[in-house]
């Protein structure tokens, strides 16, 4: 099972299960999917962005087999935005602590 | 420097695939990218492990440099085209790296791998393998590194950019989002640190902004061109990016990467720490 490496900045493995040792009460995490707008099919290999509530990048990964991404942000207003080769799609999301779950459908 | 010996654009770089004196390197944290499928012809650098110590935490000596390239088919007149993921964060590092050690000929892919994927250009599966050559590395150049000591000096009279996110920089969150907030070091910034996220230089595609937007960007911030700068971010591959920003595209003379960064700085005792998103005084 892949595990989340605190040590280094690069994306860890969207396809993993929420790491052990990830306390949902303390963290605010935000997970979803990348789905094709036309046919609800998931989107691999997506570009997902997270911006804070200024629009400002926090920080990007790229979407699982199963269009999967997840995030580790703070309580608060959050935009996600994706880029693919099927076309791009936003989604606003307002996050607290624990789980929260938010589509982004692309679309060109 | 400037834009046209530091960087080839995504047509430049197709155009020239498998031409000789040219050495595609992809390089990132976690090379499963590349081995799903790499540009055509190029071989790949891990950053921790080909890049870093095993050990010490400090990158390759200038023998270990030595052996990894004449080992990779690395040659001393070829010219060096590095992309990556992650905004090419770690083709940065390893840009930033290569000049460290005198290399003579390196450039940054705009856009990296993001945009090479977006325009669906070729991806290759094939194992690349080169023959071995002799590489010999410079004495590292430390007028582009900077080490604690000097960032501390630098508080209220270098400018100082952090180039984290503006809730990290604020000490709202301690890592990127991607990555789980838990960590032992303190949050916040050094003191009078203009906060520039590196994404501001950059367009959503991974794209460097034009030179007029930079140069726009950093003076707005407040940055004193005629200073000394020092970038830092959390382990030293954002500010990569900023330092090929300002020392490369926009030719500021004296900038130096402080590889360091907030891991390192966090944990020091007894040291300055600024809260909230004021820089905040000397």
């Amino acid at each position: 099972m892949a595990t989340v490496d605190v040590t280094g900045c690069a994306a860890p493995d969207q396809a993993a299960p929420l790491p052990a040792g990830v306390d949902l009460a303390r963290e605010t995490v935000i997970t979803g999917r990348v789905t094709a707008a036309d046919t609800g099919e998931p989107v691999a290999g997506a570009y997902v962005r997270l911006l804070d509530a200024g629009g400002d990048f926090t920080a990007e990964v790229v979407s699982g087999p199963a269009g999967q991404f997840r995030f580790f942000a703070a309580p608060g207003a959050w935009t996600l935005r994706a880029l693919s080769r099927l076309g791009q799609g936003t989604a606003e999301v307002t996050a607290d602590r624990g789980l929260t779950e938010v589509t982004v459908a692309v679309a060109r | 420097m400037s834009r046209e010996t530091a960087l080839v654009t995504a047509d430049w770089a197709e155009k020239n695939l498998g031409a000789p004196g040219i050495v595609f390197i992809e390089v990132d944290e976690d090379t499963s990218a590349y081995d799903a499928g790499h540009i055509p012809g190029a071989i790949k650098l891990d950053w921790k492990k080909d890049l870093q110590d095993p050990v010490r935490r400090d990158f390759l000596n200038k023998q270990q440099f030595e052996a990894l390239l004449s080992e990779r088919g690395v040659a001393n007149d070829d010219t060096v085209i590095l992309y990556g993921g992650n905004n090419n964060w770690f083709a940065a590092y390893a840009y930033w790296y290569f000049k460290l050690y005198g290399h003579r000929d390196v450039r940054l892919l705009d856009g990296g791998r993001k945009k090479w994927e977006l325009d669906n250009r070729p991806l290759s599966t094939d194992e690349v393998r080169r023959p071995a050559t002799v590489y010999t590395a410079q004495e590292p150049d430390t007028s582009i590194r900077a080490f604690r000591d000097e960032v501390i000096a630098a508080i209220g009279t270098k400018n100082l950019v952090d180039v984290r996110s503006p809730d990290e920089y604020a000490g709202r969150l301690l890592a990127p989002a991607h990555l789980p907030q838990e960590q032992a070091q303190r949050a916040g910034h050094i003191p009078t640190a203009v906060n520039v996220p590196w994404s501001k230089a950059a367009n959503e595609d991974g794209t460097f902004k034009s030179d007029d937007e930079l140069r726009e960007l950093y003076a707005a911030a407040g940055l004193d061109e005629s200073k000394p700068t020092i970038a830092y971010c959390r382990i030293g591959e954002r500010s990569s990016h900023t330092w090929f920003v300002l020392r490369e595209l926009l030719g500021y003379r004296d900038v130096k990467n402080y590889d360091g960064s907030w891991t390192e700085y966090g944990s020091l005792v007894g040291v300055p720490v600024a809260l909230g998103d004021a820089p905040g005084e000397a």
